[in-house]
């Protein structure tokens, strides 16, 4: 251990942290059926855990680089650990969102459902130890070890309910492209150490691999953890794995487990690797705006609230690898400034969307705790009997729609400035080319805004659609502490954009050696001033103050000036007087403008009523092309090798004896040559 | 901050919102007289928001505070986006709070908002008007912002004033890349005002409405206070018009008698923008509700062909 004498250095902290989720996921293994002790200590304490991770990985990412070896793992093969800006503020990323969700799992967890109680203790805090262990992890064996960990750990909280069918397979499919990504990645670090036997991280930043070499490195990086984040086409496992996994699992996946993908590709190509060639942007970019229009129209026509945030955290992974794209392209070129601003906004928006997805998604649970249902079609109206559940949800549907003053505003704008800056790019098509794909992101972002008020819309709004949802009750203490803490994050986030450019700026200065926090700043510390006043500047606290104080003023006003009176009735609705609550838009209802325009985007079967039929039934099953186009053909690919080389299984031991005595003849005839 | 600067900032909004529903008692004006009507005079839109605002409000049973608080909001929204638009001046102390690409996030504030509270009363109508709003809102607010990237390129600036004083001080050329801009944002205003190509503002057939579903459940004092955002609205709208491609006469940093002279020419420009408004609002058919798409699309297209003008020629 690396400690000097009465003196703890920030990793050690972190390490302590980490060893403390450990005891804690063992503590419930000891406690297997202890609900009570399980639910009101262990969970709150690793919330706790994590709070003290993001504050000691804050005074980390201040300090230098800081490193520790920890001997466990082989004799000659000591886990290399780093603490360095970009670790640090995924570990802040970590710690903050993890302890709300930690917060909410506390009281969400029921007793007899799935897995026991105190293994399910053990997998959740072992894959908070282990995706920890990936950020802190410098050389290649302690980062698959972890890797993995943090893949089989999640592998099995999805699988929480595994006595149904659908859930092993969702978890199944999660297993396998997990594993193909680990693979690439595997792969990528071989390539990485360049036959030099060296698998530290600190030797691969010494390599200089020529530019093939250094191409098949960033391009298997892309896969591998590309497949872990949900980059198309590697997605699919996304929307089966978030509906099947409990909320809290979701949440974090979809939060946190996701950003360690995005951390593992940034932590490759820009500080691994020395060279970046601008087309890696430009493919980084492409891919980038694929999933992100692609998840945001079908997160607009689904009709599960949780696949729909399913493909919300595709597009969301889309806009991540877009900023990481444009970043590369930058540096590429040797334009920091700009790349900075590009990694700063995709940093930024790690960050936001690790709380307000966590906060859409545990807000899922709770509603399906209290009525039991994840479709779309058979919720409505619950701000009425949910009202913490359902405000606090709406702070993270305007986060995640992008709107001022929210977290997920700044990050869109800087992504933006990021593009309007961009001229000067030496080659004049790439130039021409950056303005269309923001004109593509604004496009995501406007949808992005249009699938978010369809979740809030459908779940919390209108009428009740089903009898039993009027006994919907609100979430309980610990729920809703931890979607306060999520959603107070949201809303912090996107008031306080230099404190966050504080901390982004280390980050970007270790990454591409330039920062925005001074100049970020130079307005005071409210406003966001990019480069200068006069080129750009946003001040969400004054907006927010503004609007509040204005809706107020007017409030009053109205009040003292004119009427006060306020009437209940029934609903208007041009005359109308037989409504029910069928009447409003079903989840496909709202959803089908954007299928009408987005139509060859889907896989549509549909069935519509003749008018002769007489019990008449509509049915529409959306599915994703690449289900046809990529994974089914492999399948059958594979599937018909297997079959081939089922051909030798015979069944008779004659024919087994067969085999035997002519693989002997052929070794023989081996030897003898 | 100077105080021509606070001077022209409460100038700003206050002409905006007692200003906007004149700008729409024109419009309205001119319409009727463009139809061989009389009219109902150009105050009409004073007379019917005094009129809601002493009624009393009735509201829907199960209608949650996000309904009763969405009509302020919306018009806290509208107002704010007039402070940072320059109408007379580009002395404005609230301009670095939101940019260019804030002020398309203020608007779909409201309109988050507003479809919201349309969706919260549960009604057919209230949802297919949500529906559709968001649906338009989605086409049109990536045009917007294509149409104010365009200018920011040019001016290298996304500061809603600067824009103004770069465009305002460059010589008088026509523009290729500002006019396809141009004709782009003509398209993207009539949508997100809810004008005669894409809705009309003054039907309740049923079947075609997209604003007016919207607000049916409103009464009183909160219809008054979404139809008085609605004519903000218009009226912030035709500033940015004004702005982005007119700006000249609007005045500058600690020039007083340029304030002074700048609200007559600003009077002038928005009575001719009503008139045109008017008068295309006449030639024009309504079109059906998913030809819109085609219609913010080639919007979006314009935009996009304006801003490659821009690399392509420079200008």
């Amino acid at each position: 251990m690396p400690t000097e004498a009465g003196h703890l250095l920030a990793i050690d902290g972190v390490l302590i942290v980490i060893a403390l989720w450990l005891a804690i996921g063992a503590a419930g293994i000891a406690a297997l059926h202890r609900f009570t002790l399980i639910s009101q200590v262990l969970f709150p304490l690793g919330g706790l855990a994590g709070l003290a991770l993001a504050a000691i990985a804050f005074c980390g990412l201040l300090a230098g680089p800081q490193v520790a070896i920890l001997p466990i793992g082989l004799p000659t093969l000591p886990f290399h650990l780093r603490l360095d800006s970009l670790s640090a503020y995924f570990l802040i990323v970590l710690g903050s969102a993890g302890a709300g969700i930690s917060l909410f799992a506390a009281g969400y967890f029921r007793r007899g459902e799935g897995t026991a109680p105190g293994l399910l203790c053990l997998q959740y805090h072992l894959f908070l130890a282990s995706m920890a262990l990936v950020l802190l992890a410098d050389d290649a064996y302690a980062f698959m070890v972890a890797w993995e960990t943090m893949a089989l750990s999640s592998f099995f909280l999805v699988t929480t309910n595994h006595r149904v069918a659908e859930i092993r397979r969702a978890g199944y499919l999660y297993l396998l492209i997990a594993h193909i990504g680990a693979i690439a990645i595997l792969l990528c670090f071989g390539v990485l150490q360049a036959n030099s036997g060296d698998y530290t991280f600190a030797n691969m930043r010494q390599q200089t691999p020529d530019a093939f070499w250094a191409s098949a490195a960033f391009l298997l990086a892309l896969l591998g953890f590309g497949a872990k984040a949900g980059m198309v086409p590697l997605h699919v496992w996304l929307p089966e794995a978030h509906p099947a996994a409990p909320s809290p699992v979701s949440a974090m996946m979809s939060g946190i487990m996701l950003k360690t993908a995005i951390y593992g590709l940034l932590r490759i190509s820009f500080d691994l690797l020395q060279v970046q060639l601008w087309w890696w942007g430009v493919a980084m970019l492409a891919l980038g705006l694929v999933t992100a229009i692609l998840g945001v129209a079908f997160a607009t026509v689904q009709t599960d609230m949780k696949r729909l945030l399913a493909y919300s955290s595709i597009e969301n992974i889309g806009l991540l690898l877009v900023g990481m794209g444009l970043g590369l392209l930058f540096k590429a070129y040797g334009m920091a400034t700009l790349a900075a601003l590009a990694l700063t906004a995709t940093l930024y928006h790690v960050l936001g969307h690790a709380f307000f997805k966590s906060l859409l998604f545990v807000g899922t649970g709770a509603v399906l705790h209290a009525t039991g249902e994840r479709n779309l079609g058979r919720l409505g109206g619950l701000l009425r009997y949910m009202p913490w559940v359902g405000w606090l949800v709406l702070l993270g549907v305007f986060a995640g729609s992008g709107l001022p003053p929210l977290s997920g505003f700044v990050a869109e704008w800087l992504l933006l400035q990021s593009f309007l800056f961009s001229p000067g790019l030496p080659d004049p098509f790439l130039n021409m080319l950056i303005p269309l794909i923001a004109a593509a992101i604004a496009l995501v972002a406007a949808l992005a805004g249009y699938a978010m008020v369809k979740f809030f819309g459908i779940i919390f709004l209108g009428q009740p659609r089903e009898e039993k949802l009027a006994q919907a009750h609100d979430g309980g203490l610990w729920e809703k502490a931890g979607m306060l803490w999520l959603a107070g994050g949201c809303l912090l986030l996107g008031l306080l954009p230099n404190f966050v450019i504080q901390l982004i700026d280390p980050v970007t200065r270790l990454l591409v050696q330039y920062g925005y926090a001074t100049s970020a700043s130079q307005h005071g510390a409210w406003l966001l001033v990019p480069m200068s006043v006069d080129r750009a500047s946003y001040g969400p606290l004054y907006f927010l103050l503004g609007v509040t104080a204005f809706s107020l003023l007017l409030y009053w006003l109205v009040r003292k000036l004119y009427s006060a009176q306020l009437r209940r009735a029934d609903p208007w609705d041009c005359g109308y007087p037989f409504q029910t609550p069928r009447m409003q838009d079903t989840a496909e209802g709202l959803g089908q403008p954007i299928r009408v325009i987005f139509t060859p985007f889907f896989r549509i079967t549909r069935h519509e009523p003749s008018p002769f039929d007489r019990e008449p039934k509509y049915s529409l099953l959306l599915e994703d092309h690449f289900w046809y186009w990529l994974y089914l053909p492999i399948a059958r690919l594979i599937g018909w090798i297997a079959r081939q080389v089922g051909r030798l299984q015979q069944g008779r031991i004659a024919i087994y004896l067969l085999y035997s005595f002519l693989t002997l003849l052929f070794m023989l005839f081996l030897v003898k040559r | 901050m100077s105080a021509t600067g606070v001077i022209s900032q409460l100038l700003a909004i206050c002409i905006a919102l007692l200003g906007a529903p004149l700008l729409m008692g024109w419009v309205n004006q001119w319409r009727a007289w463009l139809q061989n009507r009389s009219g109902p005079g150009l105050l009409q839109p004073y007379r019917a928001l005094h009129k809601l605002l002493h009624k009393e409000a009735v509201v829907a049973h199960g209608a949650s505070p996000l309904f009763l608080a969405s009509p302020y909001v919306v018009f806290s929204c509208m107002a704010l986006s007039c402070a940072i638009i320059p109408t007379l001046s580009t002395d404005l102390p609230l301009s670095p709070v939101a940019d260019a690409i804030a002020l398309v996030g203020l608007f779909a504030v409201a309109r988050v908002f507003i479809s919201l509270a349309a969706l919260d009363i549960g009604t057919a109508f209230g949802s297919l008007g949500a529906r559709r709003e968001m649906l338009i809102g989605f086409l049109a607010e990536p045009a917007l912002l294509m149409v104010l990237f365009t200018a920011s390129l040019i001016s290298q600036s996304t500061s809603l004033t600067s824009i103004v004083e770069n465009l305002a001080h460059r010589e008088f050329a026509i523009y290729p890349s500002l006019a396809f801009a141009g004709i782009a944002f003509t398209f993207v205003s009539f949508a997100e005002n809810a004008r005669v190509p894409v809705d009309n503002p003054a039907t309740h057939l049923e079947l075609t409405m997209i604003h007016e579903a919207l607000i049916l459940e409103y009464s009183g004092r909160h219809l008054a206070l979404i139809e008085w955002a609605a004519a903000i609205k218009l009226f912030a709208y035709s500033c940015i018009g004004i702005a982005l491609f007119f700006p000249w006469g609007i005045a500058e940093a600690d020039a007083p008698l340029a304030l002074l002279a700048a609200l007559p020419i600003q009077a002038v420009k928005l009575a001719l923008g009503g008139f045109l408004l008017a008068l295309i609002e006449t030639v024009s058919a309504k079109m059906r509700i998913f030809r819109v798409p085609e219609f913010l699309a080639s919007a979006f297209l314009l935009a996009v062909i304006g801003m490659l003008v821009h690399f392509l020629l420079g200008a």
